[in-house]
């Protein structure tokens, strides 16, 4: 194995860590804005809205994530509306294609996290909430979400290291992440094993951080001598 | 069926393909997640240590990056080990062979996590107990171990079946004709991505309500007699 090779690429992955972390926490977030009323529609009493949050989420978490980058990537310049429209701007930039699917599918997989999370919390405590006369939102906010995400975390803290894993298919619409840039890099110098030896490491160090930082904030949740 | 402009059938080959895949690196799989699972319990230190480090580093790094990895310093590894045993000639790797290989190592590092946690949740008073009935160890692994590992490990190993099956798609990054690939060749010709890729959202969408259909059928099965488990 030729160290010297994988010592000197490693500025070139580093920059690449750089686009994998951005491109990770830009889904997060986005993925966080749409699992939470997901969940809640799963939740709803209202079976349009069941109906159309389950679709959303069958259809994110039963197919394969290259499908759906490829369909909002290469598909929507099928349409020539997609093609004339505002949005095409958006849709014509692998950047965005790619941050777009990945908030789209950790999104749905968070869903079902939150809503196992939000149906963990003991009804009782709701009932007595709204008995002494909270209202439903302050309900939610104050009695059921703190523990909803605090029983969530371990499952939402997989799903997040599974989307930095998930992350690696950027490279597939020409995006440099870490595995974007080792592809290039072992196509030039004709070292596969050198470079993506070094992209796994990366990987490996990366996913290894996070289930440590999340341990750490469940320690930090649990209040000490409380229920678990 | 609508003939998808005549690319019907490319796709339906391209999904024979894919549930080949699947299977194969299914079987493959557990026989990994066996072995390491067996590693894992081991007394002697050095087993652990090695199944420790598989699983770590195949559940940490991304799936493409494996795949990657198998297909193109597969070929390398393969051919200097050839060239070691006295082998002159150039021996290639195909795409099918190296996306086996990695997605059944993934698999199998998730499975022996799943086979590891069934044994251990098996009551050890049961063990004693058969081995003070007079079990032979090969016995008690049979009767008394298996059937309740299997139980335990069944919901673990159909979730992953189904993140295995959804990763087959990245093996059409090698080349393989698998359904992907073969939908990117109909797009190629039609013009029509999105038609296209929809058809075959559609399509692993079905496989994977048939496999979890399995799934649930299995599992009812495999707690036949058990008070209030899987009877949905």
């Amino acid at each position: 194995m030729n160290v010297d090779l994988m010592i000197e690429s490693l500025p070139a992955l580093l920059s690449g860590l750089l686009v994998t972390l951005k491109l990770v926490a830009a889904a997060l977030v986005l993925g966080f804005v749409i699992a939470l009323p997901t969940a809640l529609a799963r939740l709803s009493r209202n079976i349009g809205l069941r109906g159309i949050a389950l679709g959303y989420v069958f259809f994110f978490r039963g197919t394969p994530l290259l499908v759906q980058i490829f369909l909002i990537y290469y598909g929507f310049s099928q349409f020539e509306a997609v093609r004339d429209s505002l949005l095409w701007p958006i849709l014509r930039e692998p950047y965005w294609c790619a941050l777009i699917a990945f908030a789209l599918n950790t999104g749905a997989y968070t869903a079902e996290v939150f809503r196992g999370g939000i149906q963990s919390v003991p009804h009782g405590q709701v009932e007595a909430a709204r008995a002494i006369g909270m209202a439903p939102a302050t309900v939610f906010r104050r009695i059921i979400w703190p523990q909803a995400l605090r029983q969530a975390l371990p499952a939402y803290g997989n799903e997040m290291i599974l989307l930095v894993k998930a992350s690696s298919l950027a490279s597939t619409v020409t995006l440099m992440d870490i595995t974007g840039v080792a592809r290039t890099l072992a196509a030039e110098t004709y070292m596969p094993i050198e470079l993506f030896t070094a992209a796994a490491g990366i990987y490996l160090a990366l996913t290894y951080a996070m289930s440590w930082g999340i341990v750490l904030l469940e320690r930090k949740l649990t209040p000490a001598g409380a229920w678990q | 069926m609508y003939s998808l402009e005549g690319f019907g059938h490319l796709l339906l080959q391209g999904t024979f393909i894919t549930i080949q895949l699947a299977l194969a690196s299914l079987v493959l799989g557990l026989i990994f997640g066996l072995a390491g699972a067996a590693m894992k319990l081991s007394r002697f230190w050095p087993l652990r240590l090695l199944a420790g480090l598989y699983t770590a580093v195949l559940r940490g790094v991304p799936e493409l990056v494996v795949i990657l990895f198998v297909y193109f310093g597969g070929v390398l590894i393969v051919n200097s080990v050839a060239g070691l045993l006295g082998y002159d000639g150039y021996i290639d790797v195909s795409a099918f062979a190296a996306g086996v290989t990695a997605l059944s190592l993934t698999f199998g590092a998730y499975a022996a996590e799943i086979f590891r946690g069934a044994v251990l949740a098996v009551p050890k008073g049961q063990i004693e107990a058969a081995r003070a009935c007079g079990m032979a160890p090969s016995t008690i692994g049979l009767r008394i171990l298996l059937p309740q590992v299997w139980r335990f490990a069944l919901p673990g190993l159909g979730n992953t079946f189904l993140i295995i099956l959804k990763e087959t798609a990245l093996v059409s990054i090698i080349g393989l004709d698998e359904l992907m690939r073969k939908t990117e060749i109909a797009v190629g010709y039609t013009k029509k991505p999105f038609t296209f890729f929809l058809t075959a959202a559609f399509i692993y969408l079905a496989l994977t309500v048939i496999v979890m259909g399995v799934q649930r059928w299995l599992e009812a099965r495999a707690s036949r007699g058990v008070a209030g488990e899987a009877r949905a």
